[in-house]
């Protein structure tokens, strides 16, 4: 199944604003987010365990044993800091 | 209008008329305005570029009224939060609050304005004279969060690592 993939601030600036990506179908949020890791260097460093980021499900925050549907909308972000 | 994300400025007494204009029942107005400071951490500020995530973050700050108004006998929210280029001194964000009484008020500002700093997807990335850099999310506010209790938004923050 296809999913759209976004990305804010500093991990924008280190991947762009996103890209639709193919995942097998009840594909977690890990297990998209190791499928980017392993998609390229740049990817790996931008989304490497460990590092404080935040996802969210269709525009809803999420933690990444949550499961996608075909065309959900998955973003990954550093921890908020508006205000 | 409860919510507005904008590159404009906000005027607080305009905006606290319109909130209270419609409404007899009000006997309390709390608001909290943020601004931005000329220096972070010890380093010069000049500049902050606000970035958002258009739609959710709509939805989450619409989110924790329902979660204000579940919690306060609040009357009246309004939210104005801006984005893009900002400079010391100028305002960031507004929450104001109407209720019959000032403690439901006071509260639910506080409330509102620990819930927006932890969870509403909002990045500030700040231009210093060693150049720009993003800034970190703070403990202190997950801390000023988790007083609150709510269960669904600790477990994200801490699961999310």
């Amino acid at each position: 199944m296809k999913v759209q993939v976004r990305y804010f601030a500093s991990i924008r600036e280190a991947l762009g604003e996103g890209e639709w990506i193919e995942v097998p179908a009840g594909a977690s949020v890990r297990e998209v987010r190791d499928q980017l890791i392993a998609s390229s260097p740049v990817h790996a460093i931008a989304l490497a365990r460990g590092k404080a980021l935040r996802c969210a499900l269709n525009q809803a925050l999420c933690d990444e044993s949550t499961v996608a549907t075909a065309h959900a909308e998955i973003a990954f972000f550093p921890p908020v800091t508006g205000g | 209008m409860t919510v507005s994300i904008q590159t404009a400025d906000f005027d607080l007494s305009t905006e606290v008329a319109a909130l209270r204009a419609a409404d007899p029942g009000v006997g309390a107005v709390a608001s909290f305005v943020g601004c931005v400071r000329d220096r972070n951490d010890g380093v010069g500020v000049t500049a902050l570029e606000l970035e958002h995530y258009p739609g959710m973050t709509e939805k989450s700050i619409d989110a924790m009224i329902d979660a204000a108004r579940q919690r306060f006998d609040i009357r009246g929210v309004r939210v104005i939060h801006r984005v893009g280029l900002l400079k010391p001194q100028d305002q960031i964000v507004l929450v104001a609050v109407s209720s019959a009484h000032r403690g439901t008020a006071f509260q639910a500002c506080e409330f509102l304005m620990d819930y927006l700093k932890t969870q509403a997807p909002f990045w500030k990335k700040e231009t210093t004279p060693d150049g720009s850099r993003w800034v970190d999310a703070r403990v202190s506010d997950d801390v000023a969060m988790a007083r609150w209790q709510l269960p669904h938004a600790d477990a994200l923050m801490e699961r999310a690592d």
